[in-house]
């Protein structure tokens, strides 16, 4: 049921690195076990499972108790990574993410895979476009978006060295490995300034971060200098790293997700509590009609040119 | 408990236990007398069987809540907060007194088991249908580490029309958890109705039977039953064990005896005295 394209040269599917980086943490810390409901070939897990089949617990269809499962193996000294499609993990089971691991602070990572629109075609039962707004209420549960491979990586390595709840969002979607400075260092609750500019403020994360880039390239062309800004983390916010971009007097958000209740819901409480500022929300307005991932992108204008576009328009009505 | 045990003995240990569940039962219910809210029909069916728990079958030391091998007890229904508030207190996890602090502002007794404020609990339960899976997920843990601790939880029979213990029956049955047991506290009545008026669960031993579990049906208020099928070793068993304790909802109180109005009814002053006239 793969809906995405294979890679492009030069592309990447973030889970590769959600199960490399997995297996390389896994043969140093035994504590680390996989739980899974029937989904080791959708979480990249099959070699995970071919070297300890006994780490990987498959509890079958059943996401309520693939996270109850994970809660309890976390009861019993294990670090489980519970992994499974974003869509029915965060939805079916999205009480057991309430009670047993965020109001009981459990040591459990839940990997949500192929988030957003990934699954394209196969429609909105299987896109996971609500995940953020129904997780982002959960109080000990930390939030992490990766853009790109080696952010998936630092997120997964994050998880596991942190002692509480965290989801992480893994996209199959491609994405290109972002050009960082060297050095850059990944913690949670940080966010990072990949291009610098007081124009306004690009705040996106996931698969959105490198079209943000290319429309910032695309702004500074025309004298427009745009900060873009990755906020990884959506739990706990990096509130500092809002509140500078609000200073730019616009902030535009970009999200794979609902325009209600994600991260642009999220930068929108920041300010409005502390320094108003003129906001536009990217992301999707509701339940998708057919088409593949990338198609969706392009119809709601979820592209470089859209949210360049978009940015143009919140230029022109910005605090000045 | 090897089925050997002396005559005397076990007779010193059910009378044990009996007083030991005589003590919840009064202490809880002044607990839902005071704060005028509560599941006290629920305590009073659970008491004799968390009675049994606690002091005849569990291995912990409430000085050590979180010694890798305690044995773990999980209340799944999480409602009936007098009885196992009480059980944890007379167990040593916390002072008694704090039991008169239920449901107060700032309690660190809340309507349902926080494992972030008390010491004992294993994981914070109120929404029905969540204790087993937690427990079929801590037994996998001790069945992957070899460890000798066991898994112990506790629901109600109304909450086994929620659909997540059967996906959580099947795992367990699947990896033969003989780690881990079961206790259905089988008062018959749910919040509403009856049961078997609501969305009938019998024949219930055939249910867990055929998700392939051991199962046991035990009088759910015979100390010397409850002790002996729960003490026994599971060691070679290969199947998680299942035990329905047929019980009676409001037991100990003549006018709460399976009564569906006790659920979460509360008494009044006069209600009290006599129920406590009664609890001796």
């Amino acid at each position: 049921m793969s809906a995405a394209a294979p890679a492009a040269a030069g592309m990447f599917d973030c889970r590769d690195a959600f199960s490399a980086t997995l297996e390389a943490l896994a043969e140093t810390d035994p504590r680390i076990v996989t739980v899974v409901s029937d989904s080791v070939g959708s979480s990249k897990l099959v070699n995970f499972r071919k070297r300890w089949p006994e780490r990987v617990v498959n509890v079958g269809i059943a996401e309520q108790t693939v996270v109850a499962v994970g809660a309890g193996l976390a009861n019993g000294g294990k670090v489980p990574f519970v992994s499974a499609a974003a869509c029915f993990l965060t939805g079916r089971a999205l009480e057991q993410i309430k009670a047993d691991v965020a109001y009981s602070n459990t040591n459990v990572k839940i990997i949500g895979q192929s988030s957003g629109i990934a699954y394209g075609e196969l429609g909105p039962t299987h896109h996971s476009i609500e995940d953020m707004a129904w997780l982002r209420p959960l109080t000990n549960l930390t939030l992490i978006v990766p853009s790109d491979p080696w952010e998936t990586e630092q997120a997964i390595r994050a998880a596991a060295s942190h002692e509480g709840p965290v989801f992480v969002r893994v996209s199959r979607m491609p994405v290109p490995m972002l050009e960082r400075k060297t050095g850059a260092q990944f913690e949670i609750g940080e966010s990072e300034m990949l291009a610098g500019g007081d124009d306004l403020a690009i705040i996106a994360n996931g698969v959105m971060v490198h079209r943000a880039l290319a429309a910032a390239k695309t702004l500074a062309s025309e004298g427009i200098h745009a900060r873009v800004v990755n906020m990884s983390t959506v739990n706990p916010l990096d509130t500092d790293a809002i509140l500078s971009a609000a200073k730019t007097g616009a902030i535009l958000t970009v999200e794979e997700h609902s325009v209600r209740g994600g991260l642009g819901g999220a930068v929108a409480e920041v300010v409005a509590g502390t320094d108003p500022v003129p906001m536009r929300i990217m992301g999707f307005s509701g339940f998708l009609p057919t088409g593949s991932a990338e198609w969706l992108m392009q119809h709601f204008g979820l592209t470089a040119d859209g949210i360049a576009q978009t940015a143009r328009e919140l230029i022109a009505r910005k605090r000045t | 408990m090897s089925s050997a045990a002396p005559r005397d003995l076990r007779n010193d240990i059910t009378e044990h236990l009996r007083e030991r569940a005589l003590w919840i039962r009064r202490r809880s219910f002044r607990m839902v007398y005071e704060a005028q809210l509560g599941h006290p029909g629920g305590d009073f069916s659970a008491a004799d069987i968390l009675a049994t728990l606690y002091f005849g079958v569990l291995r912990y030391d409430p000085r050590k809540p979180n010694d890798p091998n305690r044995d773990r007890f999980v209340m799944s229904k999480g409602h009936c907060t007098g009885a196992f508030y009480s059980v944890l207190a007379a167990a040593g996890y916390f002072p008694e007194d704090m039991l008169s602090t239920y449901m107060q502002p700032q309690s660190m007794l809340n309507g349902h088991p926080n494992r972030n404020y008390l010491p004992g609990v294993e994981t914070n339960t109120g929404p029905l249908g969540h204790g087993l899976p937690v427990a079929t997920g801590i037994a996998i843990a001790g069945q992957l580490d070899g460890a000798d601790f066991r898994t112990f939880v506790l629901t109600g029979d109304g909450e086994l029309q929620e659909g997540s213990n059967w996906e959580a029956a099947l795992t367990a049955g699947h990896r033969k958890l003989e780690n881990l047991t079961l206790i259905v506290d089988r008062n018959r009545l749910q919040q509403g109705a009856r049961t078997e008026d609501t969305a009938g669960l019998d024949p219930l031993d055939d249910k867990w039977g055929s998700f392939g579990w051991h199962v046991e049906m035990v009088d759910g208020h015979d100390y010397a039953q409850l002790y002996e099928v729960l003490r026994r070793s599971p060691k070679g068993r290969g199947k998680p064990l299942c035990v329905i304790a047929n019980t009676i909802k409001g037991k100990g109180v003549s006018f709460m005896h399976d009564n569906v109005s006790w659920h979460h009814g509360v008494p009044n002053k006069e209600q009290f005295e006599q129920a406590m006239r009664e609890l001796v």
